[in-house]
């Protein structure tokens, strides 16, 4: 049943597994969708969406999924006659509606209502005739008829089109926001446990165990608590086409260099791209070379770029091709990110600009040499799983324009085999 | 609708919306965990209690810190205690059992009767935290490694899980639950919930100041918004001091009491002037 809806909720990433669908077809089997499609909708949600940031998708493969279909009219067959015959259930009328009711007689009613449910062929709100919503027809939900029939639904409440059309979970999207606080939860996961340093926790187990050893004289052990063992070194671009992005940086450089996250943190700043030289302060006043860089850094410290990636592919390509004229280069940019990308094991490029404006660009080039990630929340948490775990990163630049291709060559970190 | 499905209708003191009474529903009926995500302030934990009370059932709570394991919530065998015991002889220290201390999660599974168990702000340990409850969850029992014994839970309790959206939950652990987004009370749902605490305020009062409250809730790259326990005792204070706010032009009176940060309420100060 529906399984063609659970493949448009996987379409629209909404990570459903066969153990949700067996929960939602338990659900519908106990009748708790209401026999509606509005209890459909808020049950399917329930079970199948575990994020609000996947709400909004949800609501783009209901309506996909049930577009066309008359909102309310496949609601309940059987329950509906049983109301039909059990007035009781209007209690909550006034003794004037009631008297309404009378005027007309449950049978016709139910026979409008069959010849109608037949006759309608569109979903429909408002007006007085068909069934649907909010309208002053005797049919339907949310209506304002006193005697009419609900159909389906909470009398006055929205049905479930109207909720997924409204996507009113839009703004939860998570490829859309980032802030600080963001950041730093998917900075949390960038860390890799260890006992080092001071034995300042105390160690039942093994305290028991010396104890125990020691004839039951109390004798105490000590170990170093955990702690984060990653080191990381950030380097950041600034400037030029950089600005639009600085509040972003901002949020990113505030989240990471928090105290105690990471057991080393450094931080440098460039400009369009590395050359010989990235610098301690964004003045670009205290020069730091790149060979220091190198060598002073382990080489399973963690290294992350962040940067837009594009400029002239002359100022990537070409000797000497920095825009700081003086410099007088002999090494090309992209020469020196490979030295980087060679030195440490695991690195991460992260680019704040989107991702549909990449190909065709530096972005490319640089990509050959530096996993790329996009600087959203999704992108930051795939780049920090790399980091941690390794595994693939984004293959880019299959499509790529042949200047670039030319430029590509092997692959420093590994596939060929260099 | 079998009557059986729809067992919680909120209470007099808690307003529920209708897809939360739903949320709360199915989860009872499809016997899974039911996972509270929501800004604070929207009655996540007191949910539980509520539902509890409704139910007639006995609430057991754990709240969850960042150094809590996943066995806490199971049993804790208390061995400095034993080790105490065995050094000045007091008590039967052959008898593990007395040194096992069920937790809140143990105790519910231990539990003759069906009971409503609170895990309240599971993300605020560990990562892997959820994971470790897993089968616990799932099996609904567990095994005290110590003296062998296995918990069996004679009826699956009813938990309820609150998280304050912080970060991710592991993937296999959401798959065993029914997740529901708590959203901030529209101006309606609001108006009931404000009533429940102040019975006797008059509806224009109330109209204007959920006007005011919702005004401000809207302002722009406010650090905290103001939530609905801070409607209510700003309300408290309004009528405390016999404020009208008809009569007050500009600026809020009592900010504080909505507001909990300096830089909101500079931020508010600088745009009530412009």
């Amino acid at each position: 049943m529906f399984v063609d809806f659970l493949y448009e909720l996987r379409k629209h990433k909404v990570k459903v597994s066969a153990h949700e669908w067996k929960a939602l077809m338990e659900g519908v089997a106990l009748g708790l969708h209401d026999s509606s499609l509005d209890g459909f909708y808020r049950l399917a949600r329930l079970v199948c969406v575990k994020d609000v940031a996947q709400y909004d998708a949800f609501d783009q493969a209901f309506l996909s999924y049930f577009k066309g279909i008359g909102a309310d009219s496949l609601a309940l067959t059987e329950e509906l006659l049983s109301w039909l015959r059990d007035p009781k259930k209007l209690r909550d009328l006034s003794e004037e509606e009631r008297a309404m009711i009378q005027g007309l007689d449950l049978e016709r009613l139910r026979e409008l209502f069959e010849q109608r449910l037949k006759e309608q062929k569109e979903r429909h709100d408002g007006g007085n005739k068909w069934i649907g919503t909010g309208g002053t027809s005797p049919f339907g939900h949310g209506g304002k008829h006193p005697g009419g029939l609900r159909v389906g639904g909470a009398g006055g409440g929205r049905s479930a089109m109207q909720i997924a059309g409204e996507r009113r979970f839009q703004e939860y999207r998570k490829d859309v926001v980032l802030d600080v606080r963001q950041i730093d939860l998917a900075l949390r996961g960038l860390r890799q446990l260890g006992r080092d340093g001071a034995e300042e926790e105390l160690d039942l187990d093994e305290t028991v165990d010396e104890t125990c050893r020691n004839a039951g004289e109390l004798e105490i052990v000590f170990r170093p608590p955990r702690r984060n063992r990653v080191k990381l070194v950030l380097l950041m671009d600034v400037g030029g086409s950089m600005d639009p992005y600085a509040e972003l940086m901002g949020r990113l450089f505030t989240a990471a260099s928090r105290s105690g996250r990471f057991a080393k943190f450094r931080s440098y700043y460039f400009h369009n791209c590395v050359y010989d030289s990235v610098y301690e302060d964004a003045q670009f006043r205290k020069r730091v070379p790149v060979s220091e860089l190198i060598s002073h850094s382990d080489r399973d410290e963690k290294l992350v770029l962040v940067g837009d990636a594009l400029m002239h592919p002359a100022e990537l390509l070409d000797p000497g091709g920095s825009i700081y004229y003086v410099q007088g280069q002999r090494t090309a940019g992209l020469e020196w990110l490979r030295r980087l990308g060679q030195h440490f094991r695991r690195a991460a490029w992260l680019n704040p600009e989107p991702e549909r404006f990449w190909p065709g660009t530096t972005i490319e080039v640089i990509s050959s040499v530096f996993g790329m990630w996009p600087l959203t929340l999704d992108g930051l948490a795939s780049s920090v799983r790399y980091l941690v775990r390794g595994g693939e990163r984004p293959k880019l630049g299959e499509k790529a324009s042949s200047w670039a291709r030319g430029w590509m060559g092997d692959d420093p970190s590994g596939s060929s085999g260099n | 609708m079998s009557s059986t499905f729809d067992q919680f209708q909120g209470t007099e003191s808690y307003i529920v919306s209708d897809e939360l009474r739903h949320a709360v529903n199915v989860a009872v009926a499809l016997q899974r965990p039911l996972l509270l995500r929501g800004e604070p302030g929207t009655g996540k934990t007191q949910l539980a209690e509520e539902l509890a009370q409704a139910l007639g059932m006995p609430l057991l709570r754990w709240h969850v810190k960042s150094t809590t394991k996943a066995k806490d919530g199971l049993y804790v065998y208390d061995t400095v205690a034993r080790l105490h015991d065995s050094r000045f002889n007091d008590g039967d220290v052959k008898d593990i059992s007395k040194y096992i201390k069920l937790g809140p999660l143990g105790q519910a599974l231990d539990a003759a009767e069906r009971v409503v168990v609170l895990i309240d702000e599971i993300d605020k340990a560990d990562i892997e935290f959820p994971n470790d409850l897993l089968l616990e969850l799932d099996a609904m029992r567990f095994r005290i490694d110590e003296t062998g014994r296995d918990v069996v839970a004679k009826q699956r309790p009813i938990v309820v899980i609150t998280s304050n959206n912080e970060k991710e939950l592991p993937d296999a652990f959401l798959r065993r639950c029914v997740f529901h987004y708590i959203e901030f009370p529209d101006r309606e749902l609001m108006q009931k919930i404000v009533r429940v605490h102040h019975p006797d305020v008059e509806a224009k009062v109330l109209d204007q100041a959920i006007e005011t409250f919702y005004g401000l809730r809207a302002t722009p790259r406010l650090r905290k918004r103001p939530s609905t326990s801070e409607l209510i005792d700003w309300i408290s204070a309004l009528r405390k001091a016999g404020v009208d706010l008809a009569r007050v032009g500009h600026g809020i009176p009592f900010l504080g009491t909505l507001l909990k940060t300096e830089h909101d309420v500079e931020l508010v100060g600088k745009r009530a002037k412009a």
